[in-house]
C-alpha cells in the first residue's frame, strides 16, 4: 500500500498527487477486504478531494467541532472513497484503512458514526438529502455559519424521500445546504437510461426552486467554483450536478455496472495500480 | 377513577410547558398538528415548529439532522405511519447513531377516531421494539402521558412515544412518580397478576373491581415502558400470583404478551394467558364496538382471569389424582 502522507488544505501540485493516491488508495482498500464498491467509489474522488481539502471547515484533530461544515455521503455504498479522503486529511491513521470490513473496524461497509469525520450514518439509499437539510436548518437555529453538504449518488434519486427532501430544502430558505449529485450514469444493474430514467435531471431540480449547477466532476477547481458560487446565495439551496465516469482511472472498470460491486483480485489490482501510476492527471 | 381525560391534550398542553423551559425543543409535523392539537405548539413557539407537509420520510430525516445540531425534536406523525412508513429513517438515521429523535406515534391502538384498519396501529410495539437502540413507551393515562413528554425530552436517544387520541380513565394522580424504564403496581393482589401497557390499564382496573367483587384478588403491574423492559418487576409480579394475563391494545404477536412471555419462559415459568388482538387487522366502527369485537373489554380481561384461574384449579387436581 502506499505511504502515508496526511496533509492539509493542499495546493494545486498536491491535489494532483492527492488525487492519484485516493484512487490508489480506494483499489487498495478494497483489494485487501476482497469486497466493496470500486465504480461509484472511483467516480466520486475529485469530489470528496474538493470538499475536505479545499471547501469544507473542519478539524481532523476535533472531529466534533461543533461549529463544522457536515458532510453525508448519501451514496453510502461510495464509503472507500470517503475514508480514504478522511484518511489524506488526517482523521486517523492510514493503518486504520487495512481494517475496512473487518469485526469491530470504525471503518464498517457503510458509513457510522463510529468513525471519525463521519456525521450521519447511510447505507439505505435516498435518506441522506434530508439529514443534510437538518443539519443545515439546525445550523441556521444556532446561529452558526456552518454549510451541510451532502453527496448523492445518480441512481440513488430513484427514490421517493430524495423529492421530498428537495421540495423541502427551498420552503425553509436553505442556502448553506449544498447538494453534489454524482453523475456516473451507471447503478447497480445497468446504465440508469435503461433502469428507470431520471433525465431531464437539472430539469428536475430547477421545477424544485434550487440553484442548479452543472460541473465536470473530475476537475477540483470546478467543483470548487460551484461550491463557492452557491455560498454566494443566503437563502436557496444548490445542486451541483457532477458529470463524472463510474469507475474513473481504472480502464477496465470505467462506465460499466459491473463495477458497481466487485472483488478486486490480487491480477486487477496491480493492473488498476499500474494504469493510475502512469496515468497524466490533471485537476 | 371516574375523571376521564385523552393523552393528546395533556401531551400537547405538557409539550408547549416543555418548549418554554427548553430552547433546544422543536417539533416537526408531517400535516396531522391539528389532530395530535401540537398547534398549540405551533402558537407558543412558531419559531421552533417545522411544518413538513405530507412527507414522513422526509420529516425523520430532518429530525436525525436537526438531533444531531444538539436539538431534541419530536416528529409528529400517527403510530400507523411513524411504525411503518418510517421504520427505515428511523432505524438508519436515529437508531443506528442513537439521536434523539421522539417520535409522537399518535392515534395508535385500535382507536383512531373511525378511521379503519389502515390508520390503526396494532403491530407498532413488536416492530419498535425490535430496534436496537430504541425505547418504547405507551403510556397508560392522560397524566403519564404529560410525565412522559418531560421524561422523554431529558432520555438519550430515539423514543417510541405510543399515544392515544380519545378520553380515558385517569389512573394516576400528579404526584406519580414516573420513570422511563420503570414498571409500577396499581394495585396489590394475589390471586391473579394483570400486566397491562397503554390505555389497557384503565380497563385493567375496571376488570380487577369485577373480579374483586366475586372474591378474585388480582394484582396490577403497569408496563408502560416495553423497552427497555422491566423484567425484575414482572418476575416479582408474576412470583406474587403464579398467574399472569397481559392486556394490550396490539396484536398479541410480539408486543407486551410476547416480552411478558420472552421474559417469564426465560426466569420463572408461569401459566399465563395474553389478552390482545388475534393477529388480525381492524376495521372502522366506534370504540366501544371496536373493543367488544376484538377482545378488549374489561370484560374480557376478567374473563381471561378467572380462565386461568378455572385452569390451576385442574392442573392442581390433576396433580392429586396422580
Amino acid at each position: 500500500m502506499t505511504a502515508p502522507h496526511p496533509i492539509g488544505r493542499a495546493d494545486e501540485e498536491q491535489l494532483i498527487e492527492l488525487v492519484r493516491t485516493l484512487r490508489r488508495n480506494v483499489i487498495d482498500t478494497l483489494w485487501h477486504a476482497q469486497a466493496g464498491h470500486p465504480g461509484g467509489s472511483l467516480s466520486a474522488v475529485e469530489i470528496l478531494a474538493a470538499l475536505f481539502f479545499k471547501v469544507m471547515r473542519v478539524d481532523p484533530a476535533d472531529p466534533l467541532w461543533e461549529q463544522r461544515d457536515r458532510f453525508v455521503l448519501s451514496k453510502g455504498h461510495a464509503s472507500t472513497a470517503y475514508y480514504v479522503t478522511l484518511q489524506q486529511r488526517g482523521f486517523f491513521p492510514y493503518e486504520v484503512l487495512a481494517t475496512y470490513d473487518e469485526l469491530d473496524s470504525c471503518l464498517q461497509a457503510h458509513p457510522d458514526c463510529h468513525t471519525p469525520g463521519v456525521d450521519m450514518p447511510s447505507g439505505s439509499l435516498g435518506q441522506g438529502l434530508s439529514a443534510a437539510l437538518g443539519m443545515a436548518l439546525g445550523a441556521r437555529l444556532r446561529g452558526f455559519d456552518s454549510r451541510a453538504f451532502v453527496l448523492l449518488g445518480d441512481g440513488e434519486l430513484q427514490e421517493g424521500q430524495i423529492w421530498e427532501a428537495a421540495m423541502a430544502a427551498p420552503k425553509f430558505r436553505l442556502g448553506n445546504l449544498t447538494a453534489i449529485v454524482d453523475n456516473n450514469k451507471v447503478q447497480l444493474t445497468g446504465h440508469i437510461a435503461d433502469v428507470m430514467p431520471i433525465e431531464p435531471l437539472a430539469d428536475k431540480w430547477r421545477a424544485f426552486n434550487w440553484n442548479v449547477l452543472e460541473v465536470d466532476g473530475h476537475s477540483v477547481p470546478a467543483i470548487v467554483a460551484a461550491c463557492e458560487q452557491a455560498a454566494t446565495l443566503p437563502e436557496t439551496p444548490t445542486v451541483i450536478i457532477a458529470h463524472t465516469v463510474k469507475g474513473k482511472g481504472v480502464s477496465f472498470m470505467e462506465d460499466t455496472h459491473k463495477w458497481h460491486s466487485a472483488v478486486v483480485t490480487d491480477e486487477l489490482r496491480q493492473k488498476a495500480l499500474a494504469e493510475l501510476d502512469a496515468a497524466e492527471v490533471t485537476t | 377513577m371516574s375523571r376521564l381525560a385523552a393523552q393528546r391534550d395533556t401531551f400537547a398542553d405538557a409539550l408547549v410547558r416543555l418548549g418554554t423551559q427548553n430552547d433546544r425543543v422543536l417539533v416537526l409535523d408531517a400535516d396531522l398538528a391539528s389532530s395530535s392539537k401540537l398547534n398549540l405548539f405551533a402558537d407558543a413557539h412558531p419559531d421552533r415548529f417545522f411544518q413538513m407537509g405530507i412527507a414522513e420520510q422526509n420529516m425523520v430525516g430532518t429530525a436525525a439532522g436537526l438531533a444531531s445540531m444538539g436539538f431534541v425534536p419530536f416528529v409528529n406523525t400517527f403510530a400507523a405511519f411513524a411504525s411503518k412508513r418510517v421504520t427505515d429513517q428511523l432505524r438508519i438515521c436515529c437508531a443506528q447513531p442513537g439521536l434523539p429523535v421522539k417520535v409522537i406515534a399518535a392515534y395508535s391502538g385500535l382507536l383512531a377516531g373511525k378511521t379503519g384498519k389502515t390508520h390503526q396501529s396494532v403491530q407498532d410495539i413488536a416492530i419498535m421494539r425490535a430496534m436496537p437502540n430504541m425505547t418504547v413507551v405507551a403510556p397508560g393515562d392522560a397524566v403519564e402521558a404529560a410525565k412522559l413528554c418531560f421524561a422523554a425530552a431529558d432520555y438519550p436517544g430515539p423514543i417510541y412515544l405510543r399515544l392515544t387520541r380519545d378520553p380515558a380513565p385517569v389512573v394516576f394522580d400528579e404526584s406519580y412518580d414516573f420513570r422511563i424504564g420503570k414498571a409500577v403496581v396499581v394495585r396489590e393482589g394475589t390471586d391473579v397478576t394483570i400486566v397491562t401497557t397503554g390505555l389497557m390499564l384503565g380497563r385493567a382496573v375496571e376488570a380487577a373491581e369485577t373480579l374483586a367483587a366475586e372474591g378474585i384478588s388480582a394484582h396490577i403491574l403497569h408496563v408502560a415502558t416495553l423497552k427497555p423492559l422491566d423484567e425484575e418487576a414482572i418476575v416479582a409480579a408474576a412470583q406474587k400470583t403464579g398467574l399472569v394475563v397481559t392486556a394490550e391494545e396490539h396484536t398479541i404477536l410480539g408486543g407486551l404478551g410476547g416480552a411478558v412471555a420472552e421474559t417469564l419462559g426465560e426466569h420463572l415459568p408461569t401459566l399465563m394467558t395474553r389478552v390482545g388482538i388475534k393477529d388480525t387487522f381492524g376495521e372502522s366502527a366506534p370504540n366501544d364496538a371496536l373493543l367488544e369485537k376484538y377482545g378488549l373489554t374489561p370484560a374480557h380481561i376478567a374473563r381471561a382471569a378467572r380462565r386461568l384461574l378455572g385452569s390451576r384449579a385442574r392442573v392442581a387436581k390433576a396433580k392429586e389424582l396422580l
